[in-house]
C-alpha cells in the first residue's frame, strides 16, 4: 500500500481539481476537460510505451492521430452511392496498382542481386506506377469532387456504428507504423525523431489534400455518435422525470407553475449534455482502464523485462539473442496503435473531423510533455501527466487571467499594456506548459511518478 | 526568340524564387548545423529562435518608421539588424545559462538536450505571441521592385518579362555576404579552427588548451546572427507570421539533414537542394512548353508533377530518402 501512496495522491489532487473546475466553473466543463484528459491518457500510453518501455522517439503522434480520427470517417460515415459509380471503380483499381508497386518491388529485392541494375529498375517501377496512378485516378477523382461538392464530395465511408473504428483506427496506425518502422528504426534517435515528424506532415499534408477521402479541409461534420443526442434526450419523458427527481428541492421552492416549468427546461438542456459527456467518460474510461491493465501485464512479463533491457543496453540484448530490430518494430506498432485509438476516440468525442486542426505543436509536443511530466516507463506516471499537462492546457488561459487582473487592478481599464496582456491570455498556456516542462526536465527528470522497477 | 521566352518563363518562376528561398533556409540550416556540431543536439527551437529575432526587427522597423528614419530605397528592416541579432544573442546565451549549460555540464544524451529544447520552443512561442501576438505582418517598405516585368518587356521587346523583387536581389547578396564571412571565420581564424577542433573531438580539444566555454559562446553568437538574418530576409520577402516560422523548422531540418548535419558547407548547399526541389517539382510547367514546344505537340494539362498543397511534403521525402540510403546526408555530415 504505502508505495502506491504516491500514486494515489498524485490522482486524489488531480480529481480534486477537476471537481474544483466544476463547482465553480460549471460541470459541464469539467466534464469536457475530464473527457479530454482521458484521451490525452490514451495518447501517452501509447507515446509511454515508446519511448519509457523501449526508448523509441516518436515524433509523429500527429500522423497517427489523424489517421485514427480518418478511420472513424471511412467506417462510420454512409457510403456516397453516386460517387462510388462516378469514380469508385478506378479509386479501386488505383489501389490495386499501389498493392501491384508494392509487390513488384518487393519481388525484384528478392529475386535481383544488389545492383545499379535493380536500383533503376526500381525507380522504373516507382514511375511508372506513380504515372499509371495519376492517368486513372484524376478523372475519377474529378468526378467524385463534383457530386454535390457542398456536402459531400467524397467517397464516404461504410455506414458502420462508430465504435468499430476505434478498431480500425488502430489498424491503419499501426499499418502506417510498420511501413515507418520499416524504413525509419534505424536511425539514431535524434534523427528518429525528425524523420517521424516529417513523416507525420506527409500523412498530415495527404489527409488534408486529397477531397475524395475525406473532403480534406472542408472538414467533415455531424459524425454518428456511440452516445444519444442531446436533442432526443430533452424530448424523452425518461429523462425529464430523472431529471425532476434529481431536482426536486430546488424546483419545489419555486411557486407558479410556468416558471416551474421554465426552470425545469434550463435543468433538462443543462443535464442532457452533461449525461451526453457522461455517456463519453463511461466508454472513454473503459478503454483506459482495459489499456492500462494490459500495458501493466505486459510491462512486468517477460517480455516488459526484455523490452527494458534492450532499451538500456541494446548491444547487451542483442548478444543474449533478442532480436532488437524485431522488438522495435513491434513496439512501435503497437504504441503508434494505441495512439490511432485516441485520435479515433477523439474525433468520435468531437463529431467532426477537422484535418486541418493537426498541427505538431498540438499533437505530437504536447503529447511529449505530458509523458515526460507524468513519468516516463510509468504507465501511470504517463496517464497523470496526460490529466496534469490537459488541465493546464485548458486551465493556464483562466488562470492567467486571474493573475494579469489581479497584478494590472491599479491600471485604468484602458490602460494599454493591460489590454494587451489581457488580449493575449491565451498564449500563457505555452509559457505554462513549457517552463513545466524544463522545470521537470531540470529537477525532476524521471517525472513525477517515475519508473519503478520491481525485483524479485 | 521562343526559347529565350520558355528560359524567362522558368527564371521567373522558379529559379529566382528558389535561389531567395533557398538562401534563407540555408541560414537556418547552418544555424542548426552549428548547435547539432558544437553542442550535440537538435534545437527543436530554431524557427521560433529565428521568429524571435524578426519580432524585434518587425518592432524596431514601426519604430523607426515612426520617427521618420528609413533608408530610401532600401527597407527600413535593414537598419534594425544588428538591435535585433543583438537581442537574439542576448536571449540565446541568457537560455543557455539557465536551460541549456546544466545539461551540458551533466553530459546528458543528445536526446534529452533535445527535449529541453522542445521547452524551450515552448517558452519562445509564448514570449512572441504575448509580445507581439499571432497575426500576420509585413514590414517590408522601400522600393519593392528592381525589374518590374513591364519594364523588360518594353527593354528588349520579348513575349514575357522578367522581375526581380528587391527582396530577392536583398536575400541572396546578404546571404551571400555572412555565409562567406562565416566561413572565412570558421576555416581561416584560429578561434574558427578552435570550433571545428571542438566539433570534431571535444576531449582532443579541452586537453590543447580550448576554452570549452569560449567556444560555446561564439557559437551561439553566430547562431545568433545567421537566426535572425535568416529570419528577417524571409519576413521581407513572405511576411512575418509566428506559426509560419514554426513550421519552417520542418524543411530546414531537411535541408540540414540533406547536407549532412554537422557540416556548415552541407547544410547551405541543402537549402538550396530542397528548396530548388519544392519549386521544380510543383511548379506547373505548362507555359514553358508551350514555348518551347511546336504547336501541334503543345500540352493542355497543367504539367504539374506533384500539386503545390504538397510543396512541404516534398522536401519531407527527400529527406526521408537521404536518410534511408545515406544517413550521413549528401555531403557527409559531422565534420565541422
Amino acid at each position: 500500500m504505502k508505495q502506491y501512496l504516491n500514486v494515489i495522491t498524485a490522482y486524489l489532487i488531480m480529481f480534486t481539481l477537476i471537481i474544483l473546475v466544476g463547482i465553480f466553473q460549471s460541470w459541464s466543463l469539467a466534464l469536457t476537460i475530464l473527457n479530454y484528459c482521458l484521451i490525452s491518457a490514451v495518447m501517452t500510453i501509447g507515446a509511454n510505451i515508446q519511448w519509457g518501455y523501449a526508448g523509441l522517439i516518436n515524433f509523429g503522434i500527429m500522423g497517427y492521430t489523424a489517421l485514427g480520427g480518418l478511420a472513424v470517417v471511412l467506417i462510420s460515415v454512409a457510403p456516397v452511392g453516386e460517387a462510388w459509380s462516378v469514380g469508385g471503380l478506378n479509386m479501386m483499381i488505383c489501389l490495386g496498382v499501389i498493392i501491384g508497386i508494392v509487390f513488384s518491388i518487393r519481388l525484384t529485392l528478392k529475386k535481383i542481386v544488389r545492383s545499379k541494375k535493380r536500383n533503376y529498375l526500381i525507380a522504373a517501377i516507382i514511375i511508372i506506377g506513380i504515372l499509371l496512378l495519376r492517368l486513372i485516378s484524376a478523372p475519377a477523382i474529378e468526378g467524385i469532387e463534383a457530386v454535390e461538392p457542398a456536402k459531400t464530395g467524397f467517397l464516404g465511408g461504410l455506414g458502420l456504428p462508430v465504435l468499430f473504428s476505434w478498431i480500425a483506427g488502430a489498424f491503419l496506425a499501426g499499418g502506417l507504423a510498420f511501413i515507418v518502422g520499416k524504413v525509419a528504426l534505424g536511425l539514431r534517435a535524434d534523427y528518429l525523431a525528425i524523420a517521424t515528424l516529417l513523416i507525420a506532415e506527409i500523412v498530415v499534408s495527404i489527409i488534408k489534400h486529397e477531397d475524395w477521402l475525406a473532403r480534406g479541409v472542408k472538414n467533415v461534420i455531424g459524425l454518428k455518435r456511440p452516445a444519444p443526442y442531446e436533442i432526443n434526450l430533452q424530448q424523452s419523458p425518461w429523462f425529464i422525470d430523472l431529471v425532476e427527481k434529481f431536482h426536486s428541492g430546488k424546483l419545489a421552492l419555486v411557486n407558479s407553475v410556468s416558471e416551474k416549468q421554465e426552470v425545469l427546461n434550463q435543468l433538462v438542456i443543462d443535464a442532457s449534455s452533461v449525461y451526453v459527456k457522461l455517456c463519453f467518460t463511461g466508454l472513454f474510461l473503459t478503454v483506459v482502464i482495459i489499456l492500462l491493465i494490459v500495458t501493466q501485464k505486459a510491462l512486468y512479463s517477460p517480455w516488459g523485462r526484455m523490452m527494458r533491457a534492450i532499451r538500456d543496453n541494446e548491444e547487451a540484448a542483442g548478444a543474449m539473442g533478442k532480436n532488437v530490430v524485431k522488438q522495435h518494430l513491434l513496439i512501435f506498432i503497437l504504441g503508434s496503435a494505441i495512439v490511432g485509438i485516441a485520435g479515433a476516440m477523439m474525433v468520435t468525442n468531437d463529431g467532426l473531423f477537422t484535418p486541418g486542426s493537426y498541427r505538431p505543436m498540438r499533437y505530437t509536443f504536447v503529447i511529449w510533455v505530458m509523458v515526460i511530466v507524468g513519468g516516463t516507463g510509468n504507465n501511470f506516471g504517463a496517464i497523470l501527466g496526460g490529466f496534469v499537462v490537459w488541465f493546464l492546457w485548458v486551465e493556464a488561459a483562466p488562470i492567467a487571467l486571474f493573475f494579469i487582473n489581479l497584478f494590472t487592478a491599479h491600471l485604468p481599464e484602458t490602460n494599454e499594456i493591460r489590454v494587451h496582456l489581457i488580449n493575449s491570455a491565451p498564449y500563457f498556456r505555452f509559457l505554462v506548459i513549457g517552463t513545466a516542462l524544463l522545470v521537470i526536465m531540470r529537477f525532476r527528470p524521471k517525472g513525477i511518478l517515475p519508473e519503478k522497477i520491481i525485483k524479485n | 526568340m521562343d526559347f529565350i521566352n520558355a528560359i524567362l518563363v522558368l527564371l521567373n518562376y522558379t529559379i529566382i524564387p528558389a535561389l531567395t528561398y533557398g538562401s534563407q533556409l540555408a541560414l537556418g540550416a547552418i544555424f542548426v548545423t552549428l548547435i547539432y556540431g558544437i553542442l550535440r543536439f537538435a534545437n527543436f527551437a530554431t524557427g521560433d529562435m529565428m521568429s524571435f529575432g524578426t519580432m524585434f526587427a518587425v518592432l524596431l522597423t514601426y519604430y523607426f518608421q515612426s520617427l521618420g528614419i528609413n533608408l530610401g530605397i532600401f527597407p527600413t528592416a535593414l537598419i534594425t539588424i544588428p538591435f535585433a541579432t543583438f537581442m537574439m544573442i542576448l536571449y540565446m546565451l541568457s537560455i543557455d545559462k539557465f536551460v541549456f549549460e546544466y545539461y551540458r555540464i551533466k553530459k546528458s544524451p543528445p536526446v534529452q538536450l533535445a527535449m529541453v529544447s522542445v521547452g524551450v520552443m515552448f517558452v519562445t512561442q509564448a514570449i512572441i505571441r504575448i509580445i507581439i501576438g499571432p497575426a500576420d505582418r509585413t514590414f517590408l517598405d522601400g522600393e519593392k521592385f528592381i525589374l518590374k516585368a513591364s519594364e523588360f518587356k518594353e527593354m528588349t521587346g520579348l513575349n514575357e518579362g522578367l522581375t526581380i523583387k528587391s527582396t530577392q536581389a536583398i536575400t541572396i547578396v546578404i546571404t551571400m555576404i555572412v555565409v562567406s564571412i562565416m566561413f572565412w571565420f570558421l576555416n581561416k581564424t584560429k578561434t574558427g579552427k578552435s570550433m571545428r577542433a571542438y566539433s570534431d573531438n571535444e576531449d582532443l580539444a579541452l586537453l590543447s588548451g580550448i576554452d570549452p566555454k569560449r567556444v560555446v559562446l561564439i557559437t551561439w553568437v553566430i547562431a545568433g546572427i545567421l537566426a535572425t538574418i535568416g529570419g528577417i530576409l524571409y519576413g521581407l520577402d513572405k511576411s512575418y507570421r509566428p506559426f509560419v516560422y514554426f513550421n519552417n523548422m520542418l524543411p530546414i531540418f531537411a535541408a540540414a539533414i540533406v547536407g549532412g548535419i554537422g557540416n556548415p558547407f552541407g547544410a547551405f548547399l541543402g537549402g538550396y537542394v530542397i528548396a530548388f526541389a519544392e519549386i521544380f517539382l510543383t511548379y506547373a510547367y505548362k507555359k514553358f512548353f508551350t514555348y518551347i514546344l511546336p504547336e501541334a505537340l503543345e500540352p493542355n494539362s497543367m504539367m504539374q508533377i506533384l500539386s503545390t498543397d504538397y510543396k512541404f511534403a516534398v522536401s519531407f521525402s527527400i529527406l526521408v530518402i537521404v536518410l534511408l540510403f545515406r544517413p550521413s546526408g549528401i555531403f557527409k555530415g559531422k565534420t565541422l
